[in-house]
This record gives C-alpha cells, structure tokens and sequence, in this order.
C-alpha cells in the first residue's frame, strides 16, 4: 500500500530524512517509535504532501502510484489521512461543517452524489457516540478551545467518518486520560481491516498494549534503524533508545 | 389615514416614484447653479427643496476633496460628470444576454442568481417587469395595512414635503463634508422610509424590490426614519456585481430613531471593482450617519463590501438618546487592486450610552485597506461603553491591511475596549483542511467565511447566505 524507498528530504537546508525505507501493507498496524526530533513528524508530512520539504531523493508510493507528484488533497482523496499531532484550530468554522466538507469532497471526487444531511447527521451521531464525545462538539469551531485530549478524540472522529486506508496518527496517545487512551483505541481499532492499515507514531508502550501492533520500527537520525514486532516495543519500554543506537553503530 | 387611502398612496409609490421621469432629458456635462435649478425643477420639486440644494451647492464650492484617507486616486473633474440623464433608451442598452460580458454571467451564475433577474442587472433592454407581480403586490399590502410609507425620495418631497423638511439633512448637514455637500445638491434618486409610532415594519425592506434599481444612480439619497417604539430592517444592494457607466458614486444614507426605536440597516456592496488593474472600477464615497436622537433607541449598521475600485466609507452613530445604542459590523473584501478605507464612528453623547463595533477585514491580491474608527465620548455621556473589535486577514504577501482607532474619551466614568489582531491566512489551517481532501480554493472560503462569522449572522437571513457565496466568488484564485 505504502512504499518508502530510500527517502531523502531537507528542511530548510539541513537534512532531516536520510535514506528511510519503510513498506507497509493492507491490513497492517505499523508502530514509528524514536527519540525527539528523529524525523517522525517529518515523514508522516512528506506523504501527506505538506509545503517546506524538499525530497532530495528517494520515492514515496500510494498503491504503486508516485505521491510525491499528487498534490495535499489528492493524496487525502486517494485515502491517506493524517491525524495530527497538534491538531489546528479554525475560528469560526463549526466542526461538523468541515466534516460534511471533507467527506462530500471524497464522494464527489469518487462521481457520487453529496451526502443527504439525515444520512450524514446518523453516521455522524453513531460515530460521536462511539468516541463518547458530547453532541455539542459539532456546533463547536474546529479545536477551538478543545481541551488537549478532545483534540486527540476529534482526529479520530473524523478518521471515523472519513474511513481512510491508510491513517498516520501522530502521536494520538500524547495528553490523553487513561480513559481517553481506551476510546482512542478502540476507534482506532474499529478501523483495522484487512484493506486498511495504519501508522502510528508514539513515544509510549502504553498505546500498543491498546493497538497491538504488526510491525514496530525505530527511527534515529532520519532511517529506520530496527524493526520487529510488538516485543520490540517492550523492550525499548524497558531499555530505551540507547542500546538500538550502540547496535546500529556497530 | 384611511387604510384604502393609504393603499392607494402605497401603489403610487410603484408607479411612480421607482419609474418615473424615464421620458426627461439628460443635461450636458457640468455643474452650476442652472444644473440644480434645472433637476429640481424636472423633479417637480418645491422652492424650499431647490433652495436647499442651492445652499448645499454654495458650501461645495468653498470645500475641498478630503485627501487624509488611506487611498490614492487620480483627480475627479467634477464638470466632467452629466449630472441629471435620463435613464438609458432601450435601444441603446445591450439586446439580449449574448451581448455582455462572458464573465460577468459567469459571476451571476455562481452566485445562483435567477435566469431572469441576470439580464436586468447586467443592463439588458428588459420591457417586462422581472419581479413576480405577485410579491410586489403583496408585499404593497402588508406595508399599507401597517402604515409604514416607503418610496423614492422624489416622491416623498412631492408627496410628504413636511416630513422630509423635518428630517432631511437633520443627521448629515449639507457641508457635512465634500461629498455629502454635492450629494445635497445634485441627488436624484433614493429612498424615503417612515415607519410611524409603534410599528413594526412587517417585512424587511430592500431596494431588491426596486426593479430598475440596477440604474440607481450615482448620488442616491436615502432617509430612514422610525418613530417612537417602531422598528425596520432595511437592506440596502445586492450581492451581483453592478455595472455603472459612473464611475463616481456619492450617496448619503441617514437614519433617524426616535424614542425606543430600532433601525437596523444592512448592506451587501458589490460594485465592479474594475478589471484586474483596476480600470473602469467604481469609486464609491458614501456617507452614512444614523441618529439615535431618542432615549433607549438603536442603530446597527452591517455591511458586506465587496465591490468598488475605492472605498470611502464610514457608517456613524450619534448616540444622542440617554441608554441608546450604536452597532457597526463590517466585513469588507479587497482583492485585486482595489482600495478600502472604511470604518465607523461612534460618538456617545447621551448618558449610559453604548456602541460595539466588529470589523473583518480581508485583503488579497494586492489590494490595500484601511479600519479608520473612531470612538468619541462626549463630557454628558456618563458611564458611556464601547467595545471595538478589528481583526484583519491577509491572503498572500502583496496586500496591505492598516487599522487606525481613534479614541477622545471626555469622560472618565466611560469604559472604552479596543482590540485588534492581524493574521496572515493560516498555513497550518489550510494544510490541516487540505489533508482531509478539501481543496486548496474551498479551505480559503471555509476559513475565511469563519473569520467573518460574527458579521455574517448580524445579517438577515437570506443576505447571510448570498453574502458568503459572495466571498467565495470575491476570492476566486487569491491564493496560489
Ligand atoms: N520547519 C522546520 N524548520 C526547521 N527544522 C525543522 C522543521 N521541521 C522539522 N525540523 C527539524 O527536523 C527534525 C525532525 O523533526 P520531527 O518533527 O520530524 O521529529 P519527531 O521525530 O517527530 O520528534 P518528536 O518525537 O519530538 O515529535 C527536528 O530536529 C526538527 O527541529
Ligand atoms: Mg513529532
């Protein structure tokens, strides 16, 4: 589904991805753990198609076709969704009005009617319930004054309604409750399917006992540097990034 | 009054007022004494009314262009104007839609309006009257059974010379200022509201209904006046864009509200801002001042400004009443090269007065504005409050926005607030809607319609809903 060859790319004059290969298939849950400021963020922008990153080399391919070409909502339409770290905040635009925008733009771009308002209404009300978030949050602008963890619980909403095939959450777990951390996971999970997958970037073990995941990869200085399964994940728990660093250098 | 009576009145009003004198000459180019005495005299007015143009005339002469604005334009020679024509022949108008501009009926279809509406805006020879006979009759009945007198202003000095005598200059003087001195001496055309003690105006009042208001000239005048207790809603424009062979507009509006009462009028602007350097765009310099003469009263202006080569503009309150209340919402657009230098001015003068002003200002292209506001507390408004909110919004880097308060405070029991934010359109919000599959162009008016949200529901209904397409279209390929 997701094919990163070799991917070089420079933020403002200073090369922060250096050669990362990563392949992550339908039906996967693939887990980025690395210390702060190993590229993480950086990865999941690139194949979303954010402004200021220059691809020196290297290839990102969405079901064999060439992302780096495909401009932000193009890629979004082809089925890639980002939930953000720090999900932005837009005065004045009721929440549920930009859920209507982005899932109308999917059915237009696939030739089908806009959605009629009561179908929309019940899924998204279904959905709501499920991530156990007030009615209210609808009428509400776009994250704003949303509370750290409501944030984190609206990324997932609209993962929900949105139904992606492949879902990047960037650190979806940072500043939730420990009740919060199950919703999250479960709407997560909701989503697992064997055409979805899923890459999630977190710092914590903690998520992955939620969201088991397939593969575990450690990013350090822009390239994976190990992978494994879900013990790996463990393990760093339990030892931190250092060993993996001694190991990659030798 | 009798009902019948005042029906009868009221359908004079449509046959008359709007569509009359279509049979009169036009006068050549030029501006004197003889061009006054000759259009008041075409309009069949009093010798009081002529006299008062003459006045205003006279204190023309001694005044100059007021050149503080934030704007820049070339010179306007005022005997190069034809101040009285009569409205375009048929014959020489465009004969059917094939023969104007591709992509003004683009813009007309954008903004969903109706088929048979497009040609009468765009200027094309229309005979029959496009507005459903129906809603105009209707809507004739309901203002006669309530008593509330709405026609043209010509009409009105004919037909009410002793209210119009009473009000008209009574809020903006005739030396008021350079254009509403040659406002006061050359107007033509306009509209009189006068809602009587206690009533509630049935229906929201629009020029809308004002067929060939597409024509409705470059010196309008408009006076709006509510008695005790009686409210209106007054909507002035309309959301298609206007041509006009003038390129000069100075209108003057005044609003008078007596004891308890509430006026609120709004505006959705949109002349031909000109083509993308500018020319042939309308240069729009209008005067606009409500009286809040009674104690408790209310004015609250809303407008939505789209359109114009220039801007000059200031709705005003004078807070005279004790307890009464001014209101400014603003949303205005600039793109391309156009120029706005817009803003209000509250000015408290009774006790326990109050005034909020929201003002939006989106800027594009490379466009330039201006929030000019002042906030004037006089020493007899005790315990006087003001709240000022000005935010502007900046698409891309060659467009200017400037903001300007103004503050002479008189009094020390009077609380007065200002707050001011400029932001350049968010990079991370645009991002954040284009990553969920929304397109660059629908993420501009999404953010942009949420900026201007708090204006936008000061607006009527149906106004709301045009003036956001309205955006849309306004900010057509500003970013990218
Ligand atoms: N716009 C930018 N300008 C300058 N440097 C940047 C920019 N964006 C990212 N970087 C740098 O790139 C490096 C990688 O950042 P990135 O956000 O991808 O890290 P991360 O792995 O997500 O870290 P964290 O775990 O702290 O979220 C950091 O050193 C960061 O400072
Ligand atoms: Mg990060």
């Amino acid at each position: 589904m997701l094919e990163v060859k070799d991917l070089h790319v420079t933020v403002e004059g200073s090369e922060i991805l250096k050669g990362l290969n990563l392949t992550v298939n339908p039906g996967e849950v693939h887990a980025l753990m690395g210390p702060n400021g190993a590229g993480k963020s950086t990865l999941s922008a690139v194949v979303a198609g954010k402004d200021g990153y220059e691809v020196t080399s290297g290839e990102v391919l969405f079901e064999g076709k060439n992302l780096l070409e495909m401009e932000i909502e193009e890629r979004a339409l082809a089925g890639i969704l980002l939930g953000f770290q720090y999900p932005v905040e837009i005065p004045g635009v009721k929440n549920i009005y930009l859920l209507k925008a982005a899932l109308n733009a999917q059915r237009v771009a696939r030739g089908e009617e806009e959605i009629p308002a009561p179908e929309f209404m019940k899924l998204v009300r279904e959905q709501l319930s499920f991530m156990k978030m007030d009615g209210s949050f609808l009428q509400r602008a776009v994250n704003e004054g949303f509370s750290g963890g409501e944030k984190k619980r609206n990324e997932i909403l609209q993962m929900l309604v949105l139904q992606p095939k492949l879902a990047m959450l960037d650190e979806i777990d940072s500043g939730l409750d420990i009740d919060a951390m199950k919703v999250v996971a479960e709407g997560v999970n909701s989503l697992r399917s064997a055409d979805r997958a899923i890459l999630m970037v977190t710092h914590y073990q903690r998520l992955l006992e939620h969201i088991v995941p397939d593969h575990v990869h450690v990013l350090v200085d822009g390239r994976i540097v190990k992978s494994g399964d879900k013990d790996l994940a463990n393990e760093l728990e339990a030892r931190g990034y250092e060993w993996v660093l001694e190991e990659s250098a030798a | 009054m009798a009902s019948q009576e005042m029906e009868e009145l009221v359908s004079r009003e449509y046959t008359q007022g709007f569509v009359t004198d279509i049979e009169s000459d036009t006068v050549p180019p030029g501006l004197d004494e003889n061009t006054i005495a000759f259009i008041s005299n075409k309009k069949g007015e009093p010798e009081w009314m002529l006299e008062w143009r003459l006045e205003a005339y006279r204190q023309w002469l001694q005044m100059t262009t007021p050149s503080w604005a934030h704007l820049d334009y070339p010179p306007i020679d005022y005997q190069a104007i034809s101040y009285y024509s009569a409205p375009k022949k048929q014959e020489d108008k465009p004969q059917s839609l094939d023969e104007v501009d591709p992509k003004l009926l683009e813009t007309y279809e954008k903004l969903g309006i109706p088929l048979h509406e497009r040609a009468a805006l765009a200027g094309v020879a229309v005979d029959a009257v496009f507005d459903s006979v129906s809603v105009t009759t209707t809507f004739k009945e309901k203002l006669a059974e309530a008593g509330v007198i709405f026609c043209s202003i010509s009409e009105a000095i004919r037909e009410y010379p002793e209210l119009v005598r009473q009000y008209l200059g009574s809020v903006v003087p005739q030396g008021d200022n350079y254009f509403a001195a040659l406002n006061s001496a050359v107007f033509t055309d306009g509209s009189f509201v006068y809602v009587p003690e206690g009533v509630e105006c049935p229906m929201e009042l629009s020029t809308y209904f004002r067929i060939n208001a597409a024509n409705t000239g470059q010196f309008e005048r408009t006076l709006i006046v509510c008695d005790k207790r009686a409210q209106v809603s007054y909507l002035e424009g309309c959301t298609a864009p206007q041509r006009d062979e003038n390129q000069l507009h100075a209108a003057v509006v005044e609003l008078v509200a007596l004891e308890d009462a509430n006026i609120k009028y709004s505006t959705v602007q949109n002349w031909y801002p000109g083509d993308e350097d500018g020319k042939g765009g309308i240069y729009n310099f209008v005067t606009k001042r409500g009286d809040c003469r009674g104690d408790r009263s209310k004015i609250s202006w809303t407008q939505v400004e789209t359109g114009s080569a220039i801007t000059w503009k200031y709705p005003s309150c004078m807070l005279r009443g004790k307890d009464s209340v001014g209101e400014f919402y603003s949303v205005a657009v600039t793109n391309g090269r156009q120029q706005a230098d817009t803003g209000t001015k509250m000015i408290h003068i009774g006790e326990g007065t109050r005034s909020t002003i929201i003002s939006k200002g989106i800027a594009a292209g490379r466009s330039d504005q201006a929030y000019r506001g002042l906030v004037k507390v006089g020493p007899r408004a005790k315990n006087a409050r003001n709240f000022t909110q000005c935010d502007s919004l900046l698409i891309g880097d060659r467009c200017g926005a400037h903001t300007f308060p103004y503050q002479e405070i008189g009094n020390n029991s009077a609380t007065v607030e200002h707050e001011a934010t400029t932001s350049k359109i968010g990079e991370d919000q645009l991002f954040y809607c284009q990553a969920r599959g929304i397109s660059e162009e629908d993420a501009v008016n999404m953010i942009v319609n949420g900026f201007c949200k708090d204006v936008f529901q000061e607006l009527p209904m149906e106004f709301a809903v045009e003036a956001e397409a309205l955006l849309n279209v306004t900010l057509e390929g500003a970013v990218g």
